[in-house]
């Protein structure tokens, strides 16, 4: 019976402490963003291989869930005989939830992954000890580079997203179900509203950006420094941040829109 | 040669993520409606605004020529006090402009609808609409159809 109440404590002390160490980790990124902006090729090199890589997955399963939310939409719509609200319906729903929960949830298995492994091999091939030999702080030269790049990709990843999701839908529902065109823009314009839409799906997006980027690179620089600790970082990445993804969703989406 | 295509790269990446974020604000939200050409504020009483909202749209004939900017209730007269924005361009509406809440369609959006007076007197900012009409509360309407009805019937 002690045993099991021990097992407990010890959880909870364990996932305590990760917390402290992510956090302190989290400060010492922050703190070093002088250094990274005095150097902005190492940021641009990240920008590179966190953002523009992942431009083409978000782009086209953007174009692509846009043009499924324009075939459901009429589906659904033309019940009512409602059609000519398809604009709002698609643009509301990629502005506020899908362009910023998909985008993070795309990105944190595309680049998040990615950035796990990569750091998490660094440290197994010591290449993170090496560099501290060198007297070059590897949170400041290697972690802090990604984590900025990760933090602004996400932002304009998830603007790429809604945008084709919206010329997605403006496909399947005008071109190919003739919904009429004029109204499925004006319809649009005339209810999405810029401070309570869009704004408010970029500070999402920010929030997530955030999160997949200080959870991918912790993961990595917190990994068993062997193959199967490196698998299972990887893993840990992808399913913590997806969790913390969509919780953070529903607190952001209550506090946004949930009080009238 | 690597490393300059790399920077290009990066730079059509943030481009295009700004080209879509300039989609957003202008193609698909009111972004451009928001622009404040100059516009003069009216008041208007009414006994009931039956779930008029602020922002609400305020036409004049059909078009949109302002917006609600605010509803508050009117502690002395026991009525709604709604502060009416209406574009600058428009500032040759006669005094005795009327205004009546309406309905968009069957169950859309409450807007208000004015409709132009004859006299010479234009209204100008901070002016009262004095005559106004209510919206039409749909249980009132059937609750006087029914006692109507059931007049005739003694």
């Amino acid at each position: 019976m002690i045993i099991f109440f021990q097992h407990i404590g010890q959880a909870c002390l364990k996932s305590i402490e990760k917390l402290g160490r992510a956090s302190l980790f989290f400060i010492a990124i922050i703190s070093s963003i002088g250094y990274v902006l005095l150097r902005p090729n190492l940021l641009i090199k990240q920008l590179f291989s966190v953002g523009v890589l992942t431009f083409w997955l978000i782009a086209i399963s953007g174009l692509f869930v846009g043009m499924v939310l324009g075939l459901q939409g009429v589906y659904t719509l033309s019940t009512f005989g409602a059609e000519s609200s398809l604009g709002i319906m698609v643009a509301a729903s990629l502005v506020r939830e899908l362009g910023p929960v998909v985008g993070a949830l795309l990105f944190a298995g595309r680049a998040g992954s990615a950035l796990t492994a990569e750091i998490g091999l660094m440290k197994a091939t010591e290449q993170l000890s090496g560099m501290e030999m060198m007297a070059i702080d590897p949170l400041k030269y290697i972690i802090a580079p990604r984590f900025f790049a990760g933090f602004i990709s996400l932002p304009l990843l998830v603007a790429i997203f809604s945008a084709m999701g919206i010329i997605g839908g403006y496909l399947a529902g005008v071109e190919l179900l003739h919904v009429d065109s004029g109204a499925y823009w004006s319809q649009m314009q005339a209810s999405i509203d810029f401070d309570a839409d869009i704004v408010n799906g970029m500070i999402k997006s920010i929030i997530f950006a955030w999160l997949v980027s200080w959870i991918a690179l912790f993961e990595g620089y917190d990994a068993v420094p062997t193959s199967a600790g490196i698998s299972r970082a990887t893993t840990r990445t992808v399913v913590n941040s997806s969790f913390a993804i969509l919780i953070f969703d529903f607190l952001l989406t209550a506090l946004m829109f949930g009080v009238a | 040669m690597q490393y300059k295509w790399l920077e290009i790269s990066v730079g059509l990446f943030v481009s295009v993520a700004i080209a879509a974020l300039f989609f957003l604000a202008l193609q698909v939200s009111n972004f451009s409606s928001f622009q404040d050409k100059g516009s003069y504020t009216v008041i208007a009483h009414f006994e009931n605004i039956g779930g008029l909202k602020e922002k609400a749209l305020v036409s004049m004939a059909g078009v949109p020529i302002g917006r609600v900017s605010s509803i508050r209730f009117d502690t002395e007269n026991y009525d709604a006090l709604v502060n009416i924005r209406i574009d600058a361009q428009y500032n040759n509406l006669p005094t005795d402009t009327s205004a009546s809440i309406l309905t968009a369609g069957l169950l859309g959006d409450k807007y208000i609808g004015l409709t132009p007076g004859g006299l010479d007197e234009n209204l100008q900012e901070g002016d009262t609409i004095e005559l106004t009409q209510s919206a039409l509360v749909l249980e009132r309407l059937i609750s006087q159809f029914l006692f109507n009805s059931s007049d005739k019937d003694d």
